[in-house]
């Protein structure tokens, strides 16, 4: 196969580390407390990154992170370059405040087309997100789009096969051409370890910030066309339930009880 | 000119030539091609990374009298350690003898200064009586390797080729050498028998004395060809010996010396990423830790070369011993075997190839994961080589390249952003001492609330968050409190002490937390630290620099029974035999085995018994820290293992002194399925239970 060179962006965000915090709520209810958060790169979007640079790595090219939030989520864009991403961007503005999802993929659509991508990665879902990003990001690019995307092989040039999972853990493979949006479920790949030297050694790393205006945004686009009324945390349940029958059969329910709540795969 | 029985070397011809042109030629091109061999060892030496073993000489030189001189460590294995112990000191008596023999070869009479008086004439009785036990040593070594082939030296398929032939035939060298040697000497006094000549006096029963009676009705003619014979014999055996030991395990012959004296003098500490490099500019290096063979230190390459492949160290190993794909000793001659690949001694100047990496080729992931750095290949092995170091610095070129377990990812990331490796809360690290029925008899001073302390309980992530764990915090407290002892905690302030963290090879993580730790401990002003897990422990002593002295809490409770501040009651329970299991971190890398046993009999009636490993032979648990994260490979928990041990020496209850083996050996009950006989407790929880108040 010649050498081809892929350009890669990927779409990350910082996200409150659901493993590692007990969420409360504030005050007002409308929101987690987030005072005692930690924070980290979200899960999918990490894997994501990783099978960018396995491309890259196997075909040659660049990966380019991007994030939007406020200052602190340069952080993730950091771990990213640690990782071994070669490019990021960092997208502010005060009009990025309280987007919604369809405000973030309108932002992301302007720095798609600024760019020269192959390939726009985003992770399944966000811990605390919606899975809708990758979705209205390639209609928007009117693109080609795959969700939960589990494998990816580049066959002939611009052109990729890749399997999606689908419910009960059913493997599909498709073909789809480039350029398109992925959507990257986790268990691709096995994300390499990002230690703080490796952090510390992209600390001072200029990451370029782009606005409204470097992207050419109408701040009226980005109007939130939803609003969060509600968060809340469901009461748990007292009853514990007993399960019934020979050993067999409890082993066979227990199974089924744990897949369907993905404890099994 | 002294008149000799038989024409010596030096004056007999062969082949139209003087003999003494081959006894001169024979050491001549022995000695260039031993020293073009070394040359070439020392080449991959050249290439290795700094290291600092020149400092604390009058140590190292006690380390060489003990360990190397007076075989220390021999006699842990009985049988095979006394044989070899003769064979050394054999070795070491009869080198003066060798070398005399060499230069007999052209220096007719030779003796060498001093040897001339008395000193001489012991000395030649003693090397005959040296040379008759190290004959009969090689012979029984021959039949116990050749015939019994004990199990510690077999080689399992995946890791090479068995290296009986080898030790056979190194044994029939020393054997011709001993045979050889006793011929000439023989065959000389039989002839000077035959002409009424005196001759040095013959051991009875020596090598020298059964050939001087075996030919003595020889006739001269024969005696004279059996000298001669006897004389090339030994002095080729001899260089061709010496040759042979550098291209396979005999290297320790050579250098065992030097690797016993620059061995590691200190115990339980882990070397810095990079000698000479400071922890500031580590950040500056390209890579850091072992990812090819020129990464590891000389000290740890001339480590590769002293192996014996005696295997005392993979006999020792739990991961080993429960099937994990890691042997210490192994680790060691796959290493030796890749630096004789890719530094050939043969053709002459074939081409080095270095660079090799070290995982996925010699070694896997798994393979170096799987040590819980227990030590107790390093307390076995009788040639002062180590492992932990070569483990750690393999483990920091995995995290340099990213290459870690997911398993362990997660604790690793816990730890950099809350300071524990389940990512609990940093404000519930003090919760133990809030529980409602604790709290209501106890109150623990805590940092986080602004109390003050001249003894500080460093707790420690497990103890502070794990549900079980919690109640050797509340112990600990009941027996501080009991030996009237002001003290306090760190509460939030407190992070993980970072001991696995720095020896699972993320050095930077480990540093944060020591630095965050350190400055804690001095703001608080505490002038004492004591702690109940012996991990934190060692952290505190052998990773952190500048902090008041620590205590593990069984030294506490020692001290504070002594001088009758803590009394205790006699035993509660009927029918309960105890045994007490050394964790590694308080036993074999700190050297606290007596205190743990002396609290336990402080306890009148409590019936102990100890385990066949116990003290510094202790079988580690399973590891403490990550290694509760990492999912090894095995066929059997090391627990359970161990609580079979306990079963074997007739106990019921496992008392220990760490809170991983309490964690360790709990499930390990549970799994063996041993809950109605085997039950497993701290000692400060059993201390606890048995204050007068």
């Amino acid at each position: 196969m010649r050498e081809k060179i892929m350009e890669i962006l990927v779409c990350i965000k910082r996200v409150p580390d659901t493993a590692e915090n007990e969420i409360e709520l504030n005050s007002t209810g409308n929101d987690l407390n987030r005072e005692d958060l930690v924070y980290s790169i979200n899960d999918w979007d990490n894997y994501a990154v990783e099978e960018a640079i396995q491309i890259v790595d196997r075909v040659g090219g660049n990966v380019t992170v991007v994030t939007l939030g406020d200052e602190e989520s340069k952080e993730v864009l950091r771990r990213e370059l640690a990782m071994g991403a070669n490019n990021a961007l960092f997208l502010s503005d005060d009009a990025f405040g309280r987007l919604d999802g369809r405000g973030v993929a309108t932002v992301l659509e302007k720095v798609v087309k600024k760019g020269n991508y192959d390939l726009i990665l985003t992770g399944v879902q966000a811990d605390d997100g919606a899975s809708q990003i990758g979705g209205m990001l390639a209609a928007m690019l009117d693109y080609p789009y795959a969700s939960v995307v589990n494998s990816i092989a580049i066959k002939e040039d611009k052109v990729l096969e890749i399997s999606r999972e689908t419910e009960g853990g059913n493997l599909e493979i498709s073909q789809i051409n480039m350029p398109c949006v992925l959507s990257i479920q986790t268990g691709i790949n096995e994300p390499r370890y990002v230690g703080i030297r490796g952090i510390r050694k992209v600390a001072s790393v200029e990451i370029p910030t782009l606005t409204t205006d470097d992207l050419g945004l109408d701040t009226l686009a980005l109007k939130p066309r939803t609003t969060r009324l509600d968060y809340f945390v469901p009461e748990l349940g007292e009853s514990a339930e007993m399960l019934q029958g020979s050993t067999e059969e409890i082993i066979t329910t227990l199974i089924g009880m744990l897949k369907a709540k993905g404890g099994l795969k | 000119m002294i008149e000799t029985a038989l024409i010596s070397p030096a004056k007999a011809w062969f082949l139209f030539l003087p003999a003494w042109f081959f006894s001169l030629l024979i050491p001549v091109v022995g000695m260039t091609v031993f020293t073009y061999l070394i040359i070439r060892r020392l080449a991959p030496l050249m290439r290795a990374a700094p290291d600092h073993r020149f400092d604390r000489i009058p140590e190292r030189i006690f380390q060489v009298l003990k360990i190397w001189l007076a075989q220390w460590r021999h006699p842990r294995y009985l049988f095979a350690g006394v044989l070899h112990i003769v064979m050394f000191a054999g070795f070491l008596c009869l080198l003066i003898r060798s070398t005399q023999m060499v230069i007999l070869g052209f220096a007719e009479g030779f003796v060498f200064p001093g040897f001339h008086g008395v000193i001489g004439d012991v000395y030649n009785i003693l090397r005959q009586i040296m040379a008759m036990a190290v004959l009969i040593v090689a012979v029984v070594a021959m039949i116990r390797r050749g015939i019994f082939k004990p199990a510690r030296y077999a080689v399992p398929e995946r890791y090479g080729k068995d290296h009986t032939a080898e030790a056979v035939f190194v044994l029939s060298l020393i054997s011709i050498l001993m045979l050889s040697e006793g011929l000439f000497d023989g065959s000389l006094a039989a002839a000077a028998a035959q002409q009424g000549m005196q001759a040095a006096p013959l051991v009875p029963g020596s090598l020298s004395w059964i050939f001087r009676y075996l030919f003595g009705n020889a006739s001269p003619k024969t005696l004279q060809a059996i000298h001669l014979l006897a004389y090339y014999t030994h002095d080729l055996t001899f260089f061709s010996f010496l040759c042979f030991l550098p291209l396979g395990k005999h290297f320790h012959v050579v250098t065992s010396l030097f690797n016993v004296f620059f061995m590691r003098l200190q115990k339980g500490n882990i070397k810095p990423v990079r000698y000479g490099v400071s922890d500031e500019k580590l950040d500056d290096l390209n890579s850091v830790g072992v990812k090819k063979l020129e990464d590891f230190t000389w000290k740890h390459m001339l480590d590769f070369y002293t192996c014996a492949d005696c295997g005392r160290c993979a006999d020792n190993c739990p991961a080993n011993a429960v099937g994990r794909p890691l042997s210490p000793r192994f680790l060691t001659i796959k290493a030796r075997d890749l630096m004789f690949k890719n530094y050939p001694v043969y053709p002459l100047n074939a081409p080095i190839k270095p660079g090799e990496a070290l995982i996925g080729g010699i070694y896997t992931e798994d393979e170096i994961w799987s040590c819980t750095t227990c030590g107790a290949c390093e307390q076995e092995c009788p040639l002062g080589i180590e492992y932990i170091d070569k483990i750690v610095d393999l483990r920091r070129g995995m995290i340099d390249d990213g290459n870690v377990p997911q398993s362990l990812q997660k604790p690793l990331k816990a730890l950099e952003k809350r300071g524990n490796p389940w990512g609990k809360m940093e404000k519930k690290r003090g919760d133990w001492s809030k529980e409602k029925e604790f709290a209501a008899k106890y109150t623990v001073k805590s940092m986080e609330d602004g109390d003050t302390a001249d003894t500080l309980y460093f707790v420690d992530s497990i103890t502070s968050y794990d549900d079980r764990m919690q109640s050797i915090a509340q112990a600990a407290t009941k027996v501080l409190v009991a030996s009237g002892i002001d003290f306090m905690i760190l509460g939030k302030n407190e992070k993980d002490s970072g001991h696995e963290v720095r020896r699972f090879g993320e050095e930077m993580l480990f540093q944060d937390l020591r630095d965050h730790n350190t400055e804690m401990i001095k703001e608080s002003g505490a002038k004492h630290i004591v702690t109940t897990d012996p991990h934190a422990y060692n952290a505190l002593c052998k990773d952190y620099n500048k902090l008041p002295p620590v205590e593990h809490i069984s030294q506490l409770i020692v001290r504070r029974i002594q001088d009758g501040h803590l009394r205790l009651s006699p035993i509660k329970t009927e029918g309960k035999v105890y045994t007490y299991h050394d964790p590694c971190y308080l036993g074999r890398h700190n050297d606290i085995y007596e205190e743990p046993r002396m609290a336990l009999d402080a306890i009148k009636g409590l019936k102990r018994v100890e385990m066949t490993r116990s003290r510094d032979r202790s079988f580690c648990c399973g590891g403490g820290g990550l290694m509760l994260f990492y999912e090894p490979q095995e066929d059997k928990r090391m627990g359970v293992v161990r609580v079979e041990m306990a079963a074997e020496a007739g106990a019921n209850v496992i008392v220990t002194a760490c809170p991983f083996c309490l964690i360790n050996i709990e499930d390990a009950i549970k799994v063996a399925g041993m809950e109605n006989k085997m039950e497993v407790v701290d000692l400060t929880e059993l201390i606890a239970r048995h204050i007068v108040e």
